[in-house]
């Protein structure tokens, strides 16, 4: 990345030029204090263990969307599965052993005529069970309230640009669905088997802030 | 407040324009706007009495789906659209 900004002055600057983030020493906020205090009573009470609340951490950062991708790649290659994936996503993904817990799934599919992109207004509403952890600027006030205001321009800015004959349409994670986009399967990839497809299939592209990467 | 017949896909609706205090799931920018049910989601436990700890109603779950030119009159594609859940009883018909 080129550094084209102003070089009077590099104090306070790490070795790559840019400045040092602040420590995080501040206090703990009151929520924190509260979810360290009620994560304490549980365990004292013998309600929870430490182990089993380490297991839970450990399970939702193992997370990636290695899942999401192999269901887009199973959607690619197989009719009659993208058929039930669009019908009844959950069923869908269940159906390729992902445990997906009580998520309630939709998926919908891009085409040459519709781009879908998905955002949670309200909050941060992600299908974490098949993609992991959000995206940090998911969750950001900019990309939660520009998404349904102007989507064509916040995709511009992903490097998405459509042309008008393509209908973009948002979906607002508002209450108990999560949502899933099927990107549109890459031109090339004909030859390609499954899990050479899911590896074209990145998360931003789920989310639909992306394209399938191009083979090769 | 009353819990109107399932609407079909298609059936256009109106939002209601209630800004009730307390956990809602109906985002204000949609409130007033009308769109069109995209497909009925089945009933799903109400939130707004889930989130206090009460008995929750099962009320119908609606995908609502709203012309961008509709949310935002100056949209410059407003043909675009946004699909939203809406509980039953924010619905009205036209």
């Amino acid at each position: 990345m080129p550094h084209d900004h102003p070089h009077h002055s590099h104090e306070g600057m790490s070795p790559s030029g840019h400045p040092y983030r602040a420590d995080q020493d501040g206090p703990l906020t009151y929520w924190q204090v509260m979810e360290i205090a009620i994560r304490e009573l549980m365990i004292a009470k013998g309600v929870v263990t430490e182990a089993e609340v380490a297991r839970q951490i450990e399970a939702m950062d193992a997370r990636s969307p290695a899942q999401g991708a192999a269901v887009v790649a199973r959607a690619w290659v197989d009719p009659d599965f993208r058929d039930r994936l669009l019908t009844d996503a959950s069923a869908a993904a269940t159906e390729m052993g992902f445990d997906i817990g009580p998520l309630k799934l939709i998926a919908v599919e891009n085409t040459d005529t519709v781009h879908n992109v998905v955002v949670c207004t309200l909050c941060s509403c992600y299908p974490r069970n098949l993609l992991g952890l959000p995206p940090d600027w998911y969750k950001s006030r900019a990309y939660r309230s520009r998404t349904v205001r102007e989507p064509r321009r916040v995709l511009a800015e992903f490097g998405v640009t459509l042309s008008d004959d393509t209908t973009v349409r948002v979906h607002d994670s508002t209450a108990d669905m999560r949502y899933v986009v099927i990107p549109a399967r890459p031109a090339g990839t004909e030859t390609m088997d499954e899990a050479a497809l899911a590896a074209l299939v990145t998360r931003d592209s789920m989310i639909g802030v992306g394209l399938a990467r191009m083979p090769g | 407040m009353p819990v109107p017949d399932t609407f079909a896909p298609g059936t256009p609706v109106r939002v209601r324009t209630l800004m009730p205090p307390g956990h809602v799931r109906t985002p204000a920018y949609l409130r007033g706007k009308t769109g069109a049910v995209e497909r009925v989601l089945g009933p799903f436990a109400n939130p707004e009495q889930l989130a206090y700890g009460h008995p929750a109603q099962a009320l119908p779950l609606y995908r609502v789906r709203f012309r961008l030119g509709e949310v935002w009159p100056d949209s410059q594609t407003p043909n675009d659209t946004i699909d939203a859940e809406i509980y039953a009883h924010w619905l009205e018909p036209l």
